[in-house]
């Protein structure tokens, strides 16, 4: 499998996307008190956490981490067999005139954050919803784009990228997929 | 995607590594259902419950799809459960009663469900008085088909609610359904309920006992790989859930116990029996309530109850049935 990020990039890549929130926060006057950071299941959720602590320690402040599932708002929820097990979505606080971060480890097509957008409002009426990811690549199919970006990287349109994120993966890494392995997924 | 649930991932989920897959289009029994598919019902339910304290009750999944309550017996709980439960999954739902329908002018139910279907349907609710029925009508049509009772066969869906309550009150104490001991109370033969929980509580793994009189709790009963017994005050002290059924008396042809008095007297769920069991021990009943013979109001209102919070929990394993039959129906026709 060819790396595309190590562990030790991804840490850079986390660091930075902190810097750059911790930035706007501050140069814009933001109300950080009330930040909440909602992660895309299962490694925007890891993202999230990772991103929170840093955070907190660059502000003094915690914000509220909540875990986001879009299986409901997918546009191609009733399209795939078999049919999605949801997780569920952690969020125990409401949204409204809140600022919050909404974070997923890749930005591709763009229909994960279509639908993570129409979820999110369900929630309450955010006072601004901004787009972190960590990995950005080409592919756009929706007008999406990030607001922070831990690594914009150029990869050919049809390879699958794999980002394995600790705890959930026994390693930290972002990889391209090898076209056996990605018949094997589809096949699964 | 595929669930496999090789570690507690939260929310109480059992810790197993059975893979959690559905890909059924109907949901006619519990019986036939696999560990799996029953995880995957009650991971999806446990997802969607949280829909339903938001202030925005609702989740587009299901846009577009139709789904026909088809009740030809009475009920206001699951008819409505059901409906609310459509509607949360943002699909349009019909209620089709037999009283105002055209079968009272006696059309067959063959020539009904088809009708229905012309009308461009995802899924039928069915209820009907006699077994099978359910099963039938999906081997008639191309839609979902979704049992909500058919005579005392099953009804699975209040047999996944109770599962999906005991689950939830157990996993909070850090106990696996494989390690309860459930009491079901009453009269097991003329009951789906029984019938669906019995399925659904041996498939976990769980310890069941059914009580009753002998003339609606016979001995045969055992074969089913239960204990079967008349005595309830001796199983009290052991059990840690109580399933209190209704009694029927719509279903009841002949005198099936001497009196309601002695019916209350011998197996009632009352204060003083509640005292004999553990101390945590939960109470169920499927409703509606004959209060003051099967279950005292004391016992049905007091802290040991899960009554009301089974009603909650039937609207996420509604969601969760809709969702994952007209899904996989629709998986299977790319989408359509």
């Amino acid at each position: 499998m060819q790396p595309l990020m190590t562990s030790d990039q991804i840490q850079s890549a986390v660091e930075k996307l902190a810097d750059q929130i911790a930035a706007v926060f501050r140069r814009d006057q933001l109300d950080f008190a009330n930040l909440a950071l909602v992660g895309i299941r299962r490694r925007g959720e890891l993202l999230a956490g990772r991103v929170g602590a840093l955070l907190s320690e660059k502000l003094g402040h915690k914000p509220l981490l909540g875990a986001l599932d879009i299986t409901m708002y997918r546009d191609d929820v009733l399209r795939h067999a078999p049919i999605t097990i949801p997780m569920g979505t952690e969020m125990d606080f409401r949204l409204d005139d809140r600022p919050v971060i909404l974070l997923d480890d890749v930005l591709f097509t763009g229909r994960s954050v279509r639908a993570a957008l129409d979820a999110l409002v369900d929630f309450g009426r955010p006072r601004f919803i901004r787009l972190a990811v960590l990995f950005d690549r080409a592919g756009r199919e929706y007008p999406i784009a990030a607001d922070f970006v831990g690594a914009l990287m150029d990869v050919p349109p049809h390879s699958v990228i794999q980002v394995q994120l600790k705890p959930l993966d026994a390693v930290d890494l972002v990889c391209v997929v090898p076209a056996q392995k990605q018949k094997e997924r589809a096949a699964l | 995607m595929r669930g496999t649930g090789s570690k507690t991932e939260g929310k109480g989920r059992v810790v197993t590594s059975v893979e959690k897959i559905w890909s059924r289009p109907h949901l006619l029994s519990i019986e036939a259902l696999s560990v799996g598919e029953i995880l995957a019902v009650l991971d999806t339910a446990s997802a969607l419950k949280e829909v339903s304290t938001r202030s925005i009750k609702k989740v587009p999944a299901l846009r577009g799809k139709v789904v026909v309550n088809l009740f030809f017996e009475d009920s206001t709980r699951t008819r409505t459960s059901f409906r609310l439960a459509a509607q949360r999954m943002s699909a349009d739902v019909v209620d089709f009663s037999v009283s105002t329908s055209s079968v009272s002018k006696g059309e067959s139910l063959a020539d009904t469900a088809r009708n229905i279907e012309a009308m461009g349907v995802d899924a039928i609710v069915i209820r009907h008085r006699s077994s099978g029925t359910a099963d039938g009508l999906s081997r008639l049509v191309a839609c979902s088909v979704i049992n909500a009772g058919d005579g005392s066969h099953e009804h699975p869906t209040q047999g996944l609610l109770d599962l999906f309550t005991i689950r939830e009150t157990f996993s909070q104490r850090g106990r696996s359904l494989s390690d309860l001991h459930i009491a079901i109370v009453g009269d097991i033969i003329h009951s789906r309920v029984a019938r669906s929980n019995l399925w659904a509580l041996t498939k976990m793994g769980a310890k069941v006992t059914l009580i009753g009189p002998s003339t609606m709790c016979p001995p045969s009963l055992s074969a089913l790989g239960v204990e079967v017994t008349h005595d309830l005050d001796a199983v009290l002290p052991h059990v840690d859930v109580i399933n209190v059924l209704r009694v029927q008396f719509e279903r009841l042809t002949s005198a099936a116990f001497p009196s309601l008095r002695e019916y209350s007297h011998l197996f009632g769920l009352s204060e003083s029996r509640l005292k004999r069991c553990k101390p945590d021990v939960l109470v169920l009943h499927p409703g509606p309530m004959n209060r003051g013979l099967e279950i005292n109001s004391a016992v049905a209102d007091g802290p040991r109850s899960a009554i009301l919070r089974q009603v909650t929990n039937g609207l996420a394993i509604r969601m969760a049935v809709l969702y994952l039959c007209i899904g996989a129906a629709s998986a299977a026709s790319g989408g359509n």
